[in-house]
């Protein structure tokens, strides 16, 4: 199932959360929302999930509309909410049976449906306990195994990475990748590489509004300078730093060490061409002229902090 | 229906699976033993095989019991987040309130059914009129309804559950008692009517003396679907 969102707005108060927001996510698409607190990530996502209602604008799960077909989307939608809320009284099982039975999965399947969630949530050896002994990163499995458990087409997880150990957390990023190749994920989270390392498209949204859309590679092209490492010798380090900053299309210098230098210029200025050009004019010869790659956390900084 | 019928299985089994609940029972048939065969007024010194005060005593008790029981059924969902949890779900505010309202029903229902050994009791003792305590026993049932619904209502209404309590204790008192007083104060004319028809407590002891009126019946019905209906509105207007 395709997610098209289309002019979304929602206010709470005075305070604008998302504004005339416009994406869309095709299946077997892993989108990764990214965006600094407050940017509208979670409403947006309640949004989609049928739990908060629109000001303006629509959503569109498949053929369904928010607005019309709430009913229709929960059953196609597997929701992990920000801070995982769970019935802690409950044990592990009675509680996935308490979903699988509102899910409407037919009673047979209910038991299959449970071990399968168990095992892939790695749950076995807790299946019995109560949800309020579970430790954080157990829970946070509880949470995934009932947004998992109908087996939906459209799975949005609010930041299902908080709070779990970097074995977890990778462990929790094959899962996603697994079942992000036949079905829809939004997957929001605050670790960038995680992110980058998981999701086959990024939207960064700040304010309420797209601030970045694209895959990783395409960000690093669109949104990004380009940045290069110099080395040279056979000259004074301060007279290099002169010249190279006195190039027109070099936007900064910065001297790293000895005789080396980060270059940042216009992504598709002919900065090395004048490098060369000046090198050879001095008689200094260079050693070293590498790009540098941009991480995502320099874009999101970069466009979050623009606007 | 079906997913009424899940939520409301999840409810009771929550509730029977934790403390509180036997301790409100033991409470309830604590103060229910006292007041029928120990107090000052017992059935003893009545001299009659009658339930009428009986019921009354119930009703008082139900009355506070009740409004604890509702008061955390929206309000604690509200802040632990699994209300957003469960209306993600395929479930509506509507199935929701219902499996709330019913399950608490119950809760009630079954303390009002291991009241029935007083019934027997009395019966051994004299001469009853049954149907009379068959319509006490309606009106109780019917009473409580009101008191869970209001509850729903200030436990949607309320952020905490202490706050919810107070509101759902505050708007009870003002059918049980309140109004009734209102009534008997103005004494004569249309608010007087009014305030006498809005009190709840009028309306069960008319009940309570063994006369089955419908204006009753649908005095009951029309207070409980509003608040249920408030209820809704608050569950949803935190959605919009």
């Amino acid at each position: 199932m395709d997610i098209v969102v289309e002019n979304l707005s929602k206010s709470f108060g005075s305070q604008k959360a998302i504004d005339s927001l416009s994406f869309q996510v095709k299946r077997g698409e892993i989108l990764g929302f990214l965006g600094p607190n407050g940017a509208g990530k979670t409403t947006t996502m309640k949004i989609i999930s049928c739990f908060l209602f629109p000001d303006a604008g629509n959503v569109q799960v498949g053929q369904y509309s928010v607005r019309k077909h709430a009913a229709r989307i929960r059953q196609h939608i597997g929701y992990l909410p920000e801070h995982n809320p769970l019935y802690d009284e409950m044990n592990v099982i009675d509680f996935l049976h308490f979903i699988a039975r509102i899910h409407n999965i037919p009673r047979y399947k209910i038991t299959a449906r449970i071990l399968d969630m168990l095992r892939l949530c790695g749950l076995e050896k807790e299946k019995y306990k109560n949800i309020r002994e579970l430790s954080k990163g157990y829970k946070q499995r509880v949470g995934l195994a009932q947004a998992l458990i109908h087996d939906p087409e459209v799975v949005l997880l609010d930041e299902p990475t908080t709070g779990l150990d970097p074995n977890q957390i990778v462990e929790i990023r094959e899962m996603i990748r697994m079942i992000g190749r036949e079905k829809t994920i939004i997957f929001s989270s605050h670790l960038l590489t995680q992110v980058e390392a998981t999701c086959n498209r990024v939207l960064i949204i700040h304010k309420g509004k797209i601030a970045a859309d694209g895959t990783s590679a395409e960000l690093r092209r669109t949104y990004t300078e380009k940045l290069l490492r110099l080395v040279v010798e056979g000259g004074n380090t301060k007279a290099v730093f002169d010249l190279l900053a006195g190039i027109p299309d070099v936007d900064d210098v910065e001297i790293t060490e000895e005789n080396s230098f980060r270059i940042q210029a216009g992504r598709n200025a002919p900065v090395e061409k004048d490098i060369f050009q000046l090198c050879e004019a001095n008689g200094w010869y260079i050693k070293e002229l590498v790009p540098i790659e941009e991480r995502l956390e320099d874009i999101f900084r970069q466009v979050t902090q623009s606007s | 229906m079906r997913t009424i019928g899940i939520l409301i299985r999840k409810e009771l089994e929550n509730a029977f699976n934790s403390w509180a609940i036997y301790t409100g029972y033991l409470l309830f048939f604590c103060v229910c033993g006292f007041a029928c065969w120990l107090s000052p007024d017992n059935v003893f010194v009545l001299g009659q095989a009658d339930m009428t005060p009986f019921f009354t005593v119930i009703n008082w008790i139900a009355f506070f019991i009740i409004h604890a029981l509702a008061m955390k059924s929206v309000a604690d969902e509200k802040k632990n987040g699994t209300l957003e949890l469960l209306l993600t779900k395929p479930v509506t505010t509507s199935q929701l309130l219902a499996g709330k309202f019913c399950s608490q029903l119950i809760i009630v229902g079954i303390a009002l059914l291991l009241t029935l050994p007083y019934y027997f009791t009395l019966m051994g003792l004299g001469a009853m009129d049954h149907g009379a305590v068959l319509l006490g026993y309606f009106g109780l049932i019917l009473t409580s309804a009101c008191y869970i619904s209001i509850g729903l209502f200030a436990s949607s209404a309320a952020k905490t559950s202490i706050s919810a309590f107070f509101i759902s204790l505050g708007t009870g008192l003002c059918f049980q008692v309140l109004f009734g007083l209102l009534a008997s104060q103005i004494h004569f004319g249309p608010v007087a009517d009014l305030f006498g028809f809005l009190s709840l407590s009028e309306h069960f002891e008319s009940l309570n003396r063994g006369v089955l009126d419908t204006r009753d019946v649908l005095y009951f019905l029309s207070v409980i679907v509003l608040f249920l209906a408030l209820a809704r509105l608050y569950v949803n207007k935190y959605r919009y």
